[in-house]
């Protein structure tokens, strides 16, 4: 065993980490949750000239990374920072689903998504689905070489900036039948799609999709016919680790605000951290930090795993994370008191941040029960 | 023991379903509902509906014009209400202010303000807290120097609620920078309009705008002003705060938004089932009723024992701590019900709009209403402030 990052991810670790503190400031976010776009897309361009984009895509796709431990890596700093730029949606997910699945010719979008050039979105889940990933009820019908695509795309992340949505739908079989879902890589202006954007909570921007008999020609399809699942739930557990790994680090920003505050904030003639009662939250804190933590590495070294172990250790870390992520936005505001209540205040931003990403990929409760569907048998 | 409510208490809940029914504007109850922020023109409305009725001050004397109600009766007046999805009542001036000035005002005190808190003529907000007095309330620093008639006021209060549409303040100031803390404090009414008063909002985690700065330069108060005597006001602060707690447990939105939660449980599909078949949903459902059903008596208990004379001292710290984490946990579960709607920031502009709001019927605010809450174990006292509370008086030990 070693638990050591490797040379190069320590060197990436690094470099973004004083580019974020340097460039993400309170200041800088703050702006950007108030501005029409949502994200900056300068800070894009930086990252993409960072090579962070291309840590998350193995090098067989044009980048030098895309393993577990790459995107933890990438994540939990992005994280720490509280960064609003949708890494997850455009590469994660949008340039990961092309780089497995693609056509050639697709494939050859990934080169620009690496270089900030091209925004994505994954367009799945629906307004009856939750996080219940083969539910899919757009239909796909085709007619000689063409596809049509009929449906409702809910709370699609990114989906304003991106140049193409990939939107999953159902070629074959029932409403939840993982057979007979297709993945396609569709324009963002294609006549028959219409959007409705709004800001998220939690900073970013999302939309509410509909397909009005969305005409595509068959080459759109990324990959076979009726067979995207796989790949969709391959890319549904890399983004498990990505948010797991996010929260972790917003959760380590929250915890540093917080135990600087109890320092210097004076009641009774003390600093607040004198008194045990806070003493002791703090230190339970630390120690279910230190839980989710591993929770993590076992996700992100597992991503690569057969499906049924790897989404064992997926919904293990997101239950866990999720569990710990509530008690360190509560906590962390609740010890500070009023004063995190507070927009301008950074702790908001990061307790945002970390309850929010619960709602992506699945809950508490989502993981609770496909962990034991995992481990029952 | 007797736990059923007798016939009179039960044709009051009846005639108040009636009135609710009735008066209650249909708009109002839906901002209520969905969590939609309220005009200050909503409250004064709601209030003065009311106060026709008689029934705007529960919890005041006959002789001031209140309903002088016993414990269950409130109680009853508190579950309906919320269920009905009617505003909350602005404590400011009602329950908190009019006690004080009940007990401690002069008559002409009495006679001038608490008609205005009932007419709606004046809205009251809490000058309590400042920057480096929060639970430590007493080592305030807003100072008043006496200056012939009048009283001259410095300095900044904060977190100040609604204070944006306030015309009065009440104040506690210190008048005695050279005694112990807590004897050189008075209680002061403050015209907000008084040259020298400027309010200054706080934006909250959530986008909203309900609380506020309000700084004081060279505020000119007239003596007449102060409320009983002076350098005595932290015995009518703390006697205000027992009145702040009252209402504390908030059964009444507990169960409320409890039926809210289940509500949007039953409408959302889990794996191709409403939510609210899922057992570890469900659980968790089931644990919040289950401590809601205990408060409610636990509430009924203390309330009763009070209104025999029992001053409730360490119960109501007890009610804060258990009725906030009941509320706070029900907001927990309103955002997991609505799955990944609650995402969706539903800023006034979405909202206040004539477009739909994102998402199913009543997930747009439920997010906003989870963070926005927080606050709920932080102010009126702290829980960890309640707790101490409750550990002094029962174990004889320090915070
Ligand atoms: C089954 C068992 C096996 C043991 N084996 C060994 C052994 O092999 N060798 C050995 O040397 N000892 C052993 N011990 C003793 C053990 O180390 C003591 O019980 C322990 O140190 C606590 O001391 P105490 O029982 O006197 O409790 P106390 O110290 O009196 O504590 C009572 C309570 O007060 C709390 N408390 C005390 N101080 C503070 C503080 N500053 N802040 C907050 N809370 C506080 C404690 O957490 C506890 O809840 C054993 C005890 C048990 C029960
Ligand atoms: C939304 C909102 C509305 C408000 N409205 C009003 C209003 O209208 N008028 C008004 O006057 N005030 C108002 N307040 C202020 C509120 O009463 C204070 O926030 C509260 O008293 C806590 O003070 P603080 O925020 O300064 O936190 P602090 O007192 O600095 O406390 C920070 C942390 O330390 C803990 N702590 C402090 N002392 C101890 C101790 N001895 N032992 C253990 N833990 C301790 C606290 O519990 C908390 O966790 C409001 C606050 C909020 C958030």
């Amino acid at each position: 065993m070693n638990f050591e990052l490797t040379l190069e991810r320590q060197m990436m670790q690094d470099s973004l980490r004083r580019f974020l503190s340097d460039r993400y400031t309170t200041q800088v976010r703050n702006d950007l949750l108030d501005s029409d776009a949502g994200f900056s897309a300068d800070i894009w361009a930086q990252l993409a000239e960072l090579g962070i984009l291309g840590a998350l895509f193995a090098e067989t796709q044009g980048g030098y990374g895309g393993a577990g431990f790459d995107l933890a890596v990438v994540f939990e700093e992005l994280g720490r920072a509280g960064v609003v730029e949708p890494l997850l949606d455009s590469a994660i997910l949008g340039g990961g689903l092309i780089a497995a699945q693609g056509s050639a010719d697709q494939q050859k979008l990934v080169e620009q998504v690496i270089a900030g050039s091209l925004h994505l979105a994954l367009a799945h889940g629906e307004p009856g689905s939750r996080y219940d990933l083969p539910h899919v009820e757009t239909t796909a019908s085709q007619q000689d070489d063409a596809v049509i695509l009929n449906g409702c795309k809910a709370v699609v992340v990114n989906a304003e900036a991106a140049g193409y949505l990939i939107i999953s739908a159902r070629e074959y079989g029932a409403p939840r039948d993982e057979a007979g879902i297709s993945l396609f890589l569709v324009p963002s202006d294609a006549s028959g799609l219409s959007m409705r954007g709004y800001p998220l909570l939690a900073g970013g921007r999302a939309a509410e999709v509909v397909l009005d008999r969305v005409t595509l020609p068959v080459s759109a399809r990324l990959g076979a016919a009726g067979a995207g699942y796989p790949a969709l739930a391959e890319r549904a557990a890399a983004a498990s680790v990505a948010l797991a790994a996010e929260t972790l680090g917003a959760m380590e920003t929250a915890m540093a605000l917080t135990g600087d505050y109890l320092q210097v904030r004076q009641q009774f003639g003390r600093p607040i951290g004198a008194f045990q009662a806070l003493q002791h939250r703090m230190a339970d804190l630390l120690i279910e930090l230190t839980q989710a933590r591993s929770a993590v590495i076992n996700a992100a070294g597992h991503l690569s795993a057969e499906p049924r172990l790897r989404d064992l250790h997926i919904s293990a870390a997101r239950n866990l994370v999720a569990r710990v992520g509530r008690l360190v936005a509560e906590d962390s505001i609740q010890l500070h008191g009023g004063i995190a209540m507070t927009q301008d205040y950074a702790l908001a931003h990061f307790a945002k941040r970390i309850v929010m990403a619960e709602h992506r990929f699945g809950d508490a409760d989502y993981h609770l029960e496909q962990f034991i569907d995992l481990t029952a048998t | 023991m007797d736990l059923s409510f007798s016939a009179e208490e039960q044709t009051f809940r009846a005639e108040l379903r009636l009135f609710l029914a009735d008066k209650l504007p249909p708009e109002m109850a839906d901002a209520v509902r969905l969590g939609r922020g309220l005009s200050k023109q909503d409250h004064q409305g709601w209030h003065a509906i009311l106060n026709a009725q008689g029934w705007l001050a529960p919890n005041w004397p006959k002789e001031f014009g209140g309903c002088e109600w016993g414990a269950v009766q409130r109680h009853i007046f508190e579950e309906e209400c919320a269920r009905a999805h009617a505003p909350r009542i602005v404590p400011f001036g009602l329950s908190m202010l009019a006690p004080v000035l009940q007990k401690f005002g002069s008559k002409a005190q009495q006679d001038h303000y608490l008609p205005r808190i009932l007419s709606g003529e004046d809205w009251w907000c809490q000058g309590y807290s400042e920057p480096g007095a929060g639970s430590d309330l007493a080592s305030l620093t807003t100072k008043a120097l006496r200056d012939g008639d009048h009283y001259v006021v410095n300095g900044q209060k904060t977190w100040t609620t609604l204070g944006q549409h306030a015309n009065w303040i009440f104040c506690l100031v210190r008048t005695d920078p050279t005694v112990k803390q807590q004897a050189g404090i008075s209680f002061l009414l403050i015209d907000m309009d008084s040259p020298g008063i400027e309010v200054r909002p706080i934006i909250l985690l959530d986008g909203s705008d309900e609380v506020n700065e309000v700084w004081f330069s060279d505020v000119r108060v007239p003596v007449e002003n102060l409320v009983g005597e002076e350098n005595k006001g932290w015995t009518y602060a703390k006697y205000l705060l027992t009145h702040e707690r009252t209402n504390i447990a908030g059964v009444g939105f507990s169960q409320a938004g409890l039926a809210a939660v289940k509500r949007l449980a039953r409408s959302q599909q889990h794996r191709g089932r409403p939510l609210i078949e899922n057992p570890h949903f469900a659980a968790r459902v089931a644990q919040v009723e289950i401590d809601l059903m205990a408060l409610s008596t636990t509430n009924l208990r203390i309330v009763s024992a009070a209104a025999k004379g029992q001053a409730p001292g360490v119960e109501s710290s007890m009610l804060k701590v258990k009725g906030t984490q009941v509320r706070q946990e029900i907001n927990d579960l309103a955002r997991r019900a609505a799955g990944v709607y609650a995402m969706p920031f539903a800023s006034e502009a979405v909202q206040g709009s004539n477009e739909a709001p994102i998402g199913p019927d009543g997930t747009a605010a439920v997010a906003a209403q989870y963070f926005n809450n927080r606050k709920l174990s932080i102010f009126g006292g702290s829980n960890e402030i309640q707790r101490n509370i409750i550990a002094k008086v029962k174990l004889g030990g320090g915070g």
